[in-house]
This record gives structure tokens, C-alpha cells and sequence, in this order.
């Protein structure tokens, strides 16, 4: 168990105790103050560089990431990978040898093949990797959102400061995911943040669209979203996953979202005080319809913008070596 | 021809062993004996062997040479010194080239070339053409130029009724076949062990059913055809359990098993290093277990090492990216001597697995016809010819990627403390390895 990821890489939840959840989300709640300033820059970083590289596309990942090292005040090396020379079957090495060169201190890593970002951090031992999203491994940062805006939401529907709230808000907090557990980063870096915070986790998925292992994974698994609708508090959908080719492991979408999609019908049995999130982009009409996303228990913009204060939070804990400089 | 003798080794026969000199003389074993080496002919190279256990030089049944078409990995030349390092004293190279060894004029390249390396190389030539699993290759003409293995690997024959005909159309030409069990359409673009571990890595899985299916499919049309088949590198403990049971029926099929599946497990992944990826993926460690267990036992005919070199920047890809494949020849006889038991081990089982059964498999023995090769896996008696191996079994030594012969250092062992090392090779009656190193 990783106590902190103080001068650490980040690759994956899988291993992060609580207490280092909640430091991260307690960062990460303290740069959510930087924001409402009108310099909206803390110096925590300055000389530092950050290199952002996006073998695969994601501009709103990769425009949260590279905001949150400038309002840290790192320079920020942003090569957009995905769309240049470097093409499968290239060697990742050169890349980051070449990029090494530049002179770094960190690497925000997004890749199609898991385990990426490890690998890269083999390559530079010297340099703290942060993964952004690998293959199907893991979604690091995605999680710690989607716990930070859990814990944020109900703190404040209760009235009460998110940072004393600590993890208690998810003691007991029924989470139930739905949907492509087995090609989702996003589930199993939720589903590790959650259960570590003290969530109990349903998942609710066709089987062909379970991981193999499901069994020994810390949740229960429910044959029928319906009955499980009412129990929840939180429901995370996740996106279907047709670029890996989700698609051919159920009939059709219709059938998937017939049975598994959060249609505007199965959204009136909702509690109203069920959050519903999405990680986004959402295939609309699949795995939620549109009037669900519009309603106010759907979080999914609040998810949107609190991806800079977590990954701000996350830049400096592994970046910033010290555990004693001033935010 | 110079003449050689090992000296006071421990000579490994098939049934028994004995220490004793051997003498060489112009390729052939000329004598065998406590003072065959007293009195040796003037001129005569020795090699003392004293603590070496002293066999029939090793044989592999599966090795890739690259050769055609991926030279910066391999060629034919740096297999064959990386296999007489290994103890090898004859190879078979695999048929999945660029273009594949499916026509006379390239089986008689390797071979010519495979002539002018410093070990026997023979050839197993391909199945179907391009080994696309659906045009049968001509087998006929490829076993006049003494081909006797033929295999698609690196996939499987996918389609039954092809690899059916194949087993028909091999028989009466006295050849054998030889399977990579993996359906393609199960194994898909899994890249390591399906399972728990594949899970959390988020690594596509290659199921072991995708072996054991097409094991089962084979043993059945086996059956039906009455053709012998060969199955390289079985990887799980279910699939051994097939073969073994057929075997006790009668079938004609035989079975090798790789180092790499008895000496590592899945975990090995779980740093996402591309050297430890291969097909059929390292497995479970129970499936690690069942394979060594077998070894011992003697449920397994051959040790082949599916030496399997890529250049460097091929492997340092992502994990799902990287091909697979690893090195084997230069480990392969340590890692056998420590699954089967090091100090504790047999040495008859050493060489059958080594060499006795892979030889009978590839016909290499002394009383097959053999147009282009000497004699392997013999009983180390006079009139054999002169394919011998020294091995040390107490030698402690670590794999360093400087030591490699091979052109590529894809070796999942670079770094592994080893037991046992192969001090001499002979290859017809010439020393081409002495004290670890190539003459
Ligand atoms: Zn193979």
C-alpha cells in the first residue's frame, strides 16, 4: 500500500491507501480556492517542466492536465503525439528519450496500450510519470475526480467543509457502475478509489462486457440494473467502448441500451438525491438519454471542472518533492 | 581428420552411465572406455571432463533463425553459434521466414546455408503455403530434400479440414506434423495469460482454452487419420493431460515443452517488459508446476527452446504492441538441469529431453536416412558420429546479455543466477566450443 504520492509517479489506484485519497482530494480542495482568484497562479511549480504527451486523443484531458501545470506555474511541453510522426510501431524509447533530453521533471502520459506509463517510467527513472489513461489499465486521475466530486457534492448537501469530512461521506456510500466494466480504465480506477474510501460497489454489465475475473473484484455484481436502480446512491455509467470494439460483444445498441442504458423511463424511479455521473464523451442515447444528462442529480459537468484542481493536486504531490512547500 | 577425446566424464548412455573416456577420430566415436583416451593418437585434441557429465549433443526442435527476412534479428550463421553455445549440436529452423519455407528453392537456401554453419541445421518446412492455413505446401518434395517436421507455427492450422487433409497427405510420406495450438479466434490479440492478472493489467488475455481446444480438435483428427503429430511448446496443465491420455491410447503424437513455460509464470508481466511476452503466453504457476512435474515424470518427449529473436526496437514497444517471442538456445540446458532438479537430477532425462527423443522426433537418429545431416542423439557408442556435449553441472554462472551470441538479447533471463553450463560442444568430430566459448 502507497501511503502518499509524494515524489512518486502515479500509474494506477490500485494500490493507494486511503489516507492517500483523502491527501490527494484535500490538495486538490485547496486548489479549488486558486480558481476563484482573479490571478488564478500559485508559484508552486515554477522552473518546473511538465511534458504532455497524448498518444492518443484526448483534448480535454490533455487541456485540464497542461491548465493545471500553468496555474501551478510549470512550462508545460505539450507534444501532440497522437497526431504527429510517432505511430504505432515506433519506438515509445526514442520518444521519450528525445523529450528527456528537453530537460523534464514530469511526463503526463496518455497511451492506447496498458502499462504504458510504466514502461516510460522505466525508461526515466529520474522523472515522475503521471498516467493519464493507459489501454485498458488504468484512469488515475478520472478516479480521483469522480471521488472528489462524490465527496464535494454531499459535503456540500450537508452543509459541512469536504476537507473535515475526510472519507466519512463514503462510508457506506452505494455506488453502482453500469455498463463496459471489462474494456473501462475509468471503472477500475473508480472502483479502487471507491471501495479504498469505504464505498460498497455494485456493477451492473452484460455479461461479455464483465472482466473475466470479476469474481475476485471487491463489488457484487447485479444481474438486473433495474432492481438496482433504487438502491443506489451514486451511478456511474461508463462510456461504451466502440473503438475497442465493445460493440461486438453485445447484439446490438439498442439492446444494450434497452437493458442497460439509463433511459429517460428508468431515470423516474431515480431517487432524486441519486447523483448520476458519466466520465464522458457520452455516446448520447446509449448509455444515458439526454434529458437523464440535463437532469440536476447528473454531475457530469461538475466532473468536467474538477479535473484542474485534481490534477493540479496531483502535479504537485509527485512533482513537488517536499512535503513542506507553501501551496 | 584431427581426433578428440573427452576425458573421464560421466557418459551418459540411454540406459545407464559410466565414467569414461571418449575418443574421436575423423567424426566418428572410435572408442568409448576407462582408458579409451589414455593412449590417444598423436596430435589429438583433450578435454578434460572430469565432474561433466558427457551425452549426445543436444537437438532443437524449434528455433527461428529469421532467416530469410529478418536478418537484424537473427541469421542462420548467429543461431547456429548461439545454439553451439547452448550444447546444440543440430537445430531445427522454423519455416515462418519472410517468405515462408514453403518451396524448394528456400528450404534449399537454409540448408545450403545451414551447411556452412558450425552446427547440423536442419529444416522443418511449412504446412500450407505462406502458412495461411488453406493451400497445402508440397510436403512430397520438400521430404525428398529430407525435410521430416512440418508446422505452420507461430499459428496453428485454424481450419480442420485443412489440417486434416495435411494429416492424410503426411503419412505415407513417412513425415511428421507439427501443431501450434492456439485458435487464433479465441488466443485474438490477447497478449499475455487471460486472467486475474491480465485483468488488472488491462492486458487483452490469450485464454488457455485457446490452446486446449485445438489440442482436443487434433487428438481427434489423430485419431481418425492414424498420422502422428507433434505439439510444440504445451503450455498448460490441461493441455498435457489431453496429450498424456492419448498417448496411453495408442495415438501417435509426441509433445515438447519450452523453457520458458517451466521456468516462469504469468506474474513475470506484471511489469509490462515485452521479453516476457511469447506465444502461448507464460502461464499460471500451477500450470508451471503441472509442466514440471511432467518433465520429470516423463510425460514429455523433447525440450525445444522456440528460440524466438527480435531486434531490439521491436521490443521496446508497448506490451500489447511488442511481438512475441523470446531467446532460448544459450539458457535452455541450465534451466532443464534446474527443473529437473539440479543436483538431484537425472541424467538419463536430461538427454532424452534434450536430445534422444527430439532427435527421434526429427529423424536425425543414426539409423534414419539422413541426406544432408550426421547423426544426432545417439547412445554414445562407437560408430556414432561425433555430436557430443560437455556438460558441467556445477558451474554457477549468472546470464549477461554481453555473453550472447545470439544477434538479438530479447532474453527474459538476462540478470538469473543459472546451475549447470555446457563446457564443450562437438559437432562431427570438430570442437566448436571449449571452456564455455566458441573456438
Ligand atoms: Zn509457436
Amino acid at each position: 500500500m502507497i501511503e502518499s504520492i509524494r515524489g512518486r509517479s502515479l500509474m494506477s489506484l490500485h494500490d493507494l491507501s486511503r489516507a492517500a485519497l483523502v491527501e490527494i482530494l484535500d490538495t486538490a480542495e485547496s486548489f479549488v480556492e486558486v480558481h476563484r482568484r482573479t490571478v488564478k497562479k500559485v508559484p508552486a511549480l515554477k522552473g518546473r517542466v511538465v511534458a504532455s504527451l497524448f498518444f492518443e486523443e484526448s483534448t480535454r484531458t490533455r487541456l485540464s492536465f497542461e491548465t493545471a501545470a500553468k496555474r501551478l506555474s510549470a512550462d508545460v511541453l505539450s507534444l501532440a503525439v497522437a497526431s504527429s510522426s510517432v505511430k504505432k510501431g515506433e519506438s515509445l524509447r526514442d520518444t521519450i528519450a528525445t523529450i528527456d533530453a528537453l530537460g523534464i521533471d514530469a511526463v503526463v502520459l496518455r497511451h492506447r496500450s496498458s502499462g504504458a506509463a510504466e514502461q516510460v517510467s522505466r525508461y526515466v527513472p529520474h522523472v515522475r510519470v503521471i498516467n493519464a489513461g493507459d489501454g485498458l489499465h488504468q484512469h488515475p486521475t478520472q478516479g480521483l475526480l469522480d471521488a472528489f466530486t462524490i465527496r464535494q457534492v454531499l459535503a456540500q448537501r450537508r452543509g459541512v467543509n469536504a476537507v473535515e469530512t475526510g472519507s466519512t461521506v463514503f462510508e457506506g456510500l452505494r455506488v453502482l457502475i453500469v455498463g463496459d466494466v471489462m474494456h473501462s480504465r475509468v471503472a477500475r480506477s473508480d472502483i479502487d478509489a471507491y471501495v479504498a474510501l469505504g464505498a460498497q460497489v455494485r456493477v451492473a454489465a452484460p455479461g461479455t462486457l464483465l472482466p473475466m475475473d470479476i469474481d475476485a473484484w471487491p463489488v457484487e455484481v447485479v444481474g438486473d440494473f433495474e432492481d438496482a436502480i433504487e438502491w443506489a446512491d451514486v451511478i456511474g455509467l461508463l462510456r461504451l467502448q466502440h473503438e475497442r470494439g465493445a460493440g461486438s460483444f453485445v447484439p446490438s445498441l439498442s439492446e444494450f441500451t434497452a437493458i442497460y442504458g439509463l433511459t429517460a423511463s428508468r431515470a423516474r424511479r431515480l431517487r432524486p438525491e441519486t447523483l448520476i455521473m458519466h466520465p464522458g464523451p457520452i455516446n448520447r442515447g446509449v448509455e444515458l438519454d439526454s434529458t437523464v444528462a440535463d437532469l440536476p442529480a447528473a454531475i457530469i459537468e461538475r466532473q468536467v471542472s474538477n479535473g484542474v484542481p485534481i490534477r493540479m493536486a496531483v502535479l504537485y504531490l509527485t512533482v513537488a518533492a517536499s512535503p513542506s512547500e507553501v501551496v | 581428420m584431427a581426433s578428440v577425446v573427452l576425458r573421464n566424464g560421466l557418459v551418459v548412455h540411454p540406459d545407464g552411465a559410466e565414467i569414461a573416456d571418449v575418443l574421436i577420430v575423423d567424426g566418428r566415436i572410435a572408442a568409448v572406455g576407462r582408458d579409451a583416451g589414455v593412449d590417444p593418437p598423436s596430435g589429438c585434441r583433450v578435454i578434460d571432463a572430469t565432474g561433466c557429465w558427457v551425452g549426445p549433443g543436444f537437438v532443437d526442435l524449434h528455433t527461428h533463425l529469421r532467416e530469410p527476412g529478418d536478418e537484424a534479428a537473427e541469421t542462420i550463421a548467429s543461431g547456429a553459434r548461439a545454439a553451439a553455445v547452448g550444447g546444440f549440436t543440430a537445430v531445427l529452423a522454423m519455416p515462418n521466414t519472410e517468405p515462408a519455407l514453403d518451396n524448394v528453392a528456400l528450404v534449399t537456401y537454409v540448408l545450403d546455408q545451414g551447411s556452412r554453419a558450425v552446427i547440423d541445421v536442419a529444416v522443418a518446412g511449412a504446412i500450407t503455403m505462406s502458412r495461411a492455413g488453406e493451400r497445402l505446401a508440397p510436403l512430397a518434395e520438400l521430404a525428398a530434400l529430407g525435410v521430416r517436421l512440418f508446422t505452420d507455427d507461430g499459428v496453428g492450422v485454424q481450419n480442420a479440414a485443412v489440417m486434416r487433409r495435411a494429416l492424410r497427405y503426411a503419412r505415407p510420406l513417412g513425415v511428421r506434423l507439427a501443431q501450434h495450438c492456439e485458435d487464433a479466434a479465441l488466443a485474438a490479440d490477447g497478449s499475455m495469460n487471460e486472467g486475474a492478472l491480465s485483468s488488472r493489467l488491462g492486458l487483452v488475455g490469450r485464454p488457455s482454452i485457446a490452446e486446449e481446444v485445438m489440442v482436443a480438435r487434433d487428438l481427434v483428427l489423430v485419431r481418425s487419420t492414424g498420422a502422428p503429430l507433434h505439439f510444440l511448446h504445451v503450455s498448460t496443465a490441461r493441455s498435457l493431460d489431453l496429450i498424456v491420455r492419448a498417448r496411453a491410447e495408442g495415438l501417435p503424437v509426441s509433445c515438447e515443452v519450452a523453457p520458458h513455460h517451466f521456468t516462469l509464470d504469468e506474474s513475470a508481466c506484471a511489469t509490462y517488459d515485452a521479453n516476457f511476452k511469447v506465444n502461448p503466453p507464460l502461464r499460471s504457476s500451477e500450470d508451471v508446476e503441472a509442466i514440471r512435474r511432467a518433465l520429470r515424470g516423463g510425460d514429455v518427449d523433447a525440450v525445444a527452446t522456440d528460440h524466438a529473436p527480435h531486434a531490439p526496437q521491436r521490443k521496446d514497444l508497448p506490451f500489447d504492441e511488442a511481438p512475441a517471442g523470446v531467446l532460448g538456445l544459450e539458457h535452455a540446458a541450465s534451466l532443464t538441469y534446474e527443473a529437473l532438479g539440479a543436483v538431484g537430477s537425472d541424467p538419463q532425462r536430461f538427454f532424452a529431453v534434450l536430445s534422444r527423443n527430439p532427435a527421434t522426433i526429427a529423424q536425425l537418429r543414426r539409423r534414419d536416412a539422413r541426406p544432408r545431416h550426421g547423426a544426432h542423439g545417439g547412445a554414445v557408442e562407437v560408430g556414432d558420429d561425433g555430436n557430443l556435449v560437455v556438460f558441467d553441472p556445477s558451474e554457477r554462472w549468472v546470464a549477461r546479455r554481453e555473453g550472447l551470441q545470439s544477434r538479438a538479447s530479447n532474453s527474459p533471463y538476462l540478470g538469473r543466477a543459472l546451475v549447470g553450463r555446457v563446457r564443450c560442444t562437438v559437432v562431427n568430430g570438430a570442437v566448436v566450443v571449449d571452456e564455455g566459448g566458441l573456438t
